[in-house]
């Protein structure tokens, strides 16, 4: 059944698109985009991966017995505040370069280093 | 069989695709950070409809309120442009293809999306769900996993936090204290419909992430969703009334401490059980009763989680945003 794997392979095009933006565009806040789409990405994949059919939000209620997977949901909420404090430290080195260099394209960067 | 939820999640899916689709094809980097707002959204109703209600939480506060407004105010330093270079596009998509088809074909014997017997859903996972309604007594799982069972992993995550908020300000600094000049003629907050808004929702901001806080043992919340959704607030302050107003409530200096002192109580709680007898971060012996001790324990240490993050996430914002206002005074707000 194709529908089985159809997050993953959703997740997998997704990480792909984030990863083209990270290789291919040399503007250093675009490839920091990028990497929040790969980063999205594996959330995504982890909270599909700790659903169960049927199952509801992991809070314990009376008379309900199937519930889905906590212990990505634990993993994935705290990957969150981490990506967005490690973003923000990505962004500072992004705006350092920018004083010193006077530009975030990789390639112009590149050509200053060589003068 | 197709239901309801099952529509819900391929056309959210479908949905995000597009979105990144976009995102990657565009050069313009404001309308890309607008799109990456739309992203987190998505993701976050996503979560809803997979079951995952703290992660949404947290992923709309985040991933659709502060990171867009992180990128806005590095972009005004930046430029908003990209110049679009392309580097060797044609061997970067030949990479990206078969990496995916490699991944793809990973997939193909994993089991089935919502399967109950999957191994990741049949080992520990089981193990929480049937034993913390007795030796933790909450509902909300997801905060027994984080605080207590999991407590050691959830300390090292704050400590991650902090230590990034560090970096960023030692690398940006803080340029406090009011401006030079006086303040700019055109505000947001001259803006009526923006000012009324904001002063009635931002009360109700505040409100919900300390509901959310105390609120995270019985429904969806905790530490890190109230943070996140507290900063959120004082972010929106300082967006529409300027900078000096928000510092004049948050004041860094304050927000400095409490910084770290959120992460000195999540490690003396450690501390003080080991003290009493136990390991480090074993509530059950911090009260007679395992079980009201483990309470305390967890919401000691969802304070210490909360208060961090929220002083580290409004002390990053101010840390990009004084920035950018010392380098373009005309265009403050």
């Amino acid at each position: 059944m194709i529908l089985d794997l159809y997050n993953y392979w959703v997740v997998i095009a997704l990480m792909m698109v984030g990863f083209y933006s990270v290789i291919v565009r040399g503007n250093l806040i675009k490839k920091l985009i990028g990497l929040n789409i790969f980063q999205t990405s594996v959330f995504i994949f982890y909270i599909s991966v700790g659903k169960v059919d049927g199952g509801t939000a992991p809070i314990l209620v009376d008379g309900v017995t199937l519930y889905s997977n906590p212990l990505p949901h634990v993993l994935i909420l705290t990957a969150i505040v981490v990506g967005i404090a490690t973003l923000a430290l990505a962004l500072a080195l992004v705006v350092r370069i920018k004083d010193a260099y006077g530009t975030v394209e990789e390639e112009e960067i590149r050509e200053i280093d060589e003068q | 069989m197709i239901d309801f939820a099952f529509v819900v999640d391929i056309v959210v899916l479908a949905l995000l695709l597009v979105t990144a689709v976009a995102i990657a094809r565009m050069k313009d980097l404001f309308a890309i950070v607008m799109l990456s707002g739309i992203y987190g959204l998505l993701s976050a109703a996503f979560f809803v409809s997979l079951d995952a209600v703290d992660v949404a939480f947290t992923e709309a506060a985040v991933g659709a309120g502060i990171s867009p407004l992180l990128f806005l105010s590095v972009l005004k330093l930046t430029g908003r442009y990209e110049n679009g270079s392309h580097s060797h596009a044609i061997f970067a998509l030949v990479l990206v293809v078969v990496t995916g088809l490699a991944l793809v074909v990973g997939t193909l014997d994993m089991p089935a999306f919502g399967d109950p017997d999957s191994p990741a859903s049949s080992h520990v996972a089981v193990r929480y769900l049937e034993e913390s309604g007795r030796e933790i007594d909450i509902p909300n799982v997801v905060t027994s996993v984080l605080a207590s069972y999991r407590g050691y992993d959830t300390f090292g995550e704050a400590v991650v936090i902090f230590t990034a908020a560090v970096g960023v300000l030692s690398l940006l600094g803080l340029l406090s204290g009011p401006r030079e000049g006086g303040e700019s003629p055109v505000r947001m907050g001259d803006h009526l419909v923006l000012r009324l808004v904001s002063e009635m929702l931002i009360p109700l901001i505040l409100l919900f992430a300390l509901y959310v806080q105390f609120h995270g043992e019985y429904g969806p919340g905790g530490g890190f969703q109230a943070g996140v959704i507290f900063a959120a607030a004082i972010i929106l302050h300082s967006m529409l009334f300027g900078l000096q107003p928000a510092q004049r409530v948050a004041r860094p200096p304050v927000l400095r401490a409490l910084a770290a002192l959120g992460v000195l109580v999540y490690g003396s709680v450690g501390v003080v059980s080991m003290l009493s007898g136990g390991t480090f971060l074993d509530y059950s012996v911090l009260s007679e009763d395992p079980v009201s001790g483990q309470h305390l324990g967890i919401i000691v240490i969802e304070l210490g989680v909360g208060v961090t993050v929220a002083s580290t996430m409004i002390l990053i914002f101010f840390a990009f945003t004084s920035r950018s206002d010392a380098a373009h005074p005309e265009t403050s707000r």
